[in-house]
């Protein structure tokens, strides 16, 4: 039997200080489908490590029973997310850009909100909303890498939440567990997804090398 | 053949499928699935001719509610 006489590490990515990333992350764009317990928090992650502009899309009102899992307050009851939204944001990091869309969204105004994002996070509820945008952007922008949340209701089963890619299509979540009457979104479980969407994002944007982001740009 | 159907290989004793026989035969049932063949979204309308052939990578996703 041969034994390896040297070990090889790789990085996957080359590594960087956290100023090195804000500075990578500010020139980046996000678009995020969604701004309920999915789409709120991971707002909230990409605001925190510094991504330079969010385009977020909601038409729905804060209501009492989201405080269970979406990042708003109490006070913010009866506000649009998408207000709220930015509004929390703000106070987060105050560099962060937010462009809001109080709107229900179909498929042409995700192409035409979404066009310019570097990568674009499915954060919808339905499953029908969840293949609009999916079937949008394999149609219209094929280039772009969209990151879905599937399967985060309920509570418990760390292990079951994973994530899956094929070619730029990003999947996190079970995949099994769908929401019902004893089986309700809570904030862990859902708030495990949405930073797991977060971090493949950053995954995209910074494991791009310096000469990708020149000839992309 | 031998297929990749969600990262596994699987072994069916036919030289090809179209992606209905395959669903069937996986036994996926639900209504919202979303199917990748080498890449490709295979449409509903497509999925009774759309052929699954030897060394294919498969990619069946069931869409469900939370988010």
């Amino acid at each position: 039997m041969k034994l390896a006489t040297h070990i090889v590490f790789f990085y996957k990515f080359a590594p960087m200080t956290f100023e090195q990333i804000k500075q990578v992350l500010k020139t980046k764009t996000v678009g995020i489908a969604g701004c309920g317990g999915l789409g709120s928090n991971c707002a909230v992650a990409l605001a925190r490590v510094g991504v330079g502009r969010l385009v977020i899309a909601d038409f729905d009102l804060v209501q009492e029973g989201n405080l269970n899992r979406q990042f708003y307050f109490y006070d913010q009851i009866g506000m649009l997310k998408v207000a709220a939204l930015k509004q929390n944001l703000f106070r987060i990091n105050p560099d962060v850009r937010v462009n809001t869309f109080d709107i229900r969204l179909c498929q042409s105004d995700i192409i035409e909100i979404y066009g310019k994002c570097d990568v674009i996070i499915e954060a919808f509820d339905k499953p029908e909303m969840k293949y609009l945008i999916l079937d949008a952007v394999h149609n219209y922008m094929p280039d772009k890498y969209l990151v879905m949340g599937v399967g985060m209701a309920g509570w418990g089963d760390n292990n079951l939440i994973r994530s899956r890619q094929s070619d730029k299509l990003i999947i996190c979540g079970d995949e099994i567990n769908a929401i019902a009457d004893k089986c309700p979104p809570l904030a862990p479980r859902v708030g495990i997804v949405a930073n797991m969407q977060a971090n493949a994002v950053l995954e995209i944007l910074l494991g791009v090398n310096e000469h990708q982001i020149h000839t992309e740009n | 053949m031998k297929i990749t159907l969600n990262n596994r290989e699987e072994e069916f004793d036919r030289d090809q499928l179209t992606v209905t026989e395959l669903l069937q035969a996986k036994k996926f049932t639900f209504k919202m699935l979303v199917i990748k063949v080498n890449g490709h979204l295979v449409k509903k309308s497509e999925q009774n001719t759309f052929i699954v052939k030897d060394s294919d990578d498969v990619m069946v996703l069931h869409l469900i509610s939370g988010g």
